[in-house]
């Protein structure tokens, strides 16, 4: 960068009237609105901030909303390589119009998804009827909760392994073939090793993404409390009862959380970034 | 002909018919299941009560404000996208990956959250709320409210199409033709919106899909008042909650065809894409 300047020089017209408008146009959308979260904790007590982030019901919420939300991003880490793989490498007849329906859980509205599968899995619903006979409830329960965050995770990890595996170099599986190795060995030394980093990048997403939904869980879990509300819901209902400073304080906590994945997320990204440009 | 290479990846039958059978009885089960039950619950009652569901006045003026909300997100943050992506692509400039990652932030946060906000600025009780309050303006539990939400949540799809795809373009073109004398607007609409046209749809198909399908963040600043502050979402939510499946799933299924509709266009603009991208590398062989 030319004398340490701000920015390098370029003939090219419109920097500063571009940036100008995106970072102020970002600024009043974005950060303005989201400091407020911030300077509202801030004038609140410190005690009564931290008895309605600890209290009872809200601890609750927590272990709900992260144990759901790892446990339906683990399935989705399993079952997305395995759509991914079948999707690389297969040929089958369909196969195009399964991989669009891959991104569905993307753009189907949440409530919309929330409705569904609620009704697939009631005691009359198409699934729920078949697991009440094995004694398993689902919806209004928190396995409900866990079913929608699967849904709603779904897409992150396939798309963020995909494009990995059609990159993998045919010649290392063909050399460690050549080698002796085993179809199995090849995949969980060759393969596995390179599929990691988008792995844990699909899983880190789908977590938290899962860990902020709102709308395709609050219809299955039936929002019981102590057992199956999750954090976002106990947002909501605190707002609906004009406790500003206790939403606010249950979303600091929230955003603490979304933050620390992001940053996760991204340096997960730049690594891997780094590794293939080594490579 | 397949490579010969192949061999060394060739999985045993019965491993690849064991692989796709779990993967699409997962899809099946996880999408294409609840797709099936909207469509199956709308139309329970037959095709006159589904008619009826979706042109009662209720749900047309739910109709109306999602195509409003939509309508005034999308160009704001279809321009926004633009003038970020133009800034970010075709200079250098110090703090440029932290920027990037800030346009990012509102797929990090919650949507209740990204309702919440709103409402500590602009509520009763916000910051703003008594000036807002002596002036007669109604921000929260109204359609200004309802937009807000809206450009928050779809804030970043037209920029994240935009700023990869740019980036990876790089000056060339643009400086060429500005040596050959272009203005800055003729440089724009010539040289730079030709080769960035279909990733430019892509994101505002994306930008428009989310804008009417938000459901926790309009929720939150809504405060559902029936043929007045509901989007279609909202709208599902009442009726759903009045136990009047049948119509709530009506609407529903207009939202879940929007999203059909959503995945074809993407397919569509991807092969597009692919495309050009053919015809571009097609050209640069032929002229080096």
């Amino acid at each position: 960068m030319a004398k340490h300047g701000f920015k390098r020089a370029s003939i090219l017209p419109g920097f500063w009237p571009t940036f100008g408008y995106s970072v102020l146009y970002l600024s009043l959308i974005v950060l303005v609105p989201l400091s407020a979260v911030f300077l509202k904790t801030a004038t609140a007590s410190w005690a009564h901030f931290w008895r309605t982030i600890s209290s009872p019901g809200v601890v609750a919420s927590y272990k709900l909303s992260f144990g759901a939300s790892l446990a339906a991003a683990a399935v989705n880490v399993v079952f997305g390589l395995v759509v991914a793989w079948v999707l690389v490498r297969y040929r089958f007849p369909g196969k195009r119009l399964v991989d669009a329906l891959v991104d569905l859980p993307f753009a189907l509205p949440t409530a919309v998804a929330g409705i569904a599968l609620t009704s697939l899995y009631t005691e009359h619903g198409w699934i729920g009827r078949w697991l009440a006979v094995v004694g398993i409830r689902v919806a209004f329960t928190r396995l409900g909760v866990f079913v929608a965050l699967v849904f709603i995770g779904l897409p992150f990890v396939v798309r963020s392994v995909q494009p990995v595996l059609e990159d993998v170099d045919p010649q290392m599986e063909e050399a460690a073939a050549s080698l002796g190795a085993s179809r199995w060995v090849t995949f969980s030394r060759v393969v596995f090793p390179l599929l990691r980093p988008a792995l844990l990048t699909g899983f880190a997403m789908a977590f938290a993404r899962a860990l902020g939904e709102y709308g395709s869980v609050i219809f299955i879990s039936g929002n019981m409390p102590m057992r199956t509300e999750i954090t976002p819901l106990l947002i909501v209902t605190r707002l609906e009862q004009y406790d500003y400073a206790g939403a606010t304080a249950i979303a600091l906590v929230m955003l603490v959380a979304s933050f620390a994945l992001l940053l996760g997320i991204n340096l997960l990204q730049w690594r891997s970034r780094r590794y293939a440009e080594a490579a | 002909m397949r490579p010969r290479t192949d061999a060394a990846r060739h999985d045993p039958a019965l491993l690849r018919y064991g692989l796709i059978f779990v993967a699409l009885l997962f899809l099946g089960l996880f999408v294409v299941l609840p797709l099936i039950a909207v469509f199956a619950q709308a139309l329970e009652k037959g095709w006159g009560a589904y008619w009826a569901a979706i042109t009662e006045p209720d749900a047309l003026s739910s109709i109306r404000l999602t195509l409003l909300a939509a309508g005034i997100a999308v160009p704001l943050n279809l321009v926004f996208g633009l003038a970020a992506a133009w800034a970010i692509a075709e200079f250098q400039f110090r703090g440029k990956n932290v920027l990037i990652t800030l346009i990012d932030l509102p797929f990090a946060v919650s949507p209740v959250i990204a309702g919440l906000i709103y409402v500590l600025m602009f509520g009763a009780q916000g910051w703003f709320g008594p000036w807002l309050n002596q002036h007669d303006i109604k921000i929260i539990f109204a359609v200004p409210g309802i937009v807000l939400a809206t450009v928050f949540v779809t804030f970043p799809f037209v920029a994240r199409e935009l700023i990869p795809l740019m980036q990876a373009q790089g000056t060339e073109e643009e400086e060429a033709a500005l040596v050959l004398g272009a203005s800055g607007w003729q440089l724009f609409w010539r040289v730079t919106l030709p080769n960035i046209k279909w990733s430019l749809l892509y994101g505002v198909i994306l930008c428009a899909a989310r804008a009417m399908g938000e459901f926790g963040a309009v929720s939150v600043v809504s405060g559902h008042i029936r043929g007045e502050t509901n989007t279609m979402p909202l709208h599902v939510e009442i009726l759903y909650n009045e136990y009047n499946f049948a119509a709530a799933f009506a609407v529903a299924s207009l939202l879940a065809l929007l999203a059909l509709v959503t995945l074809g266009a993407k397919r569509l603009l991807e092969w597009k894409m692919r495309q050009d991208y053919a015809d571009f590398t097609a050209t640069e062989g032929a002229e080096g």
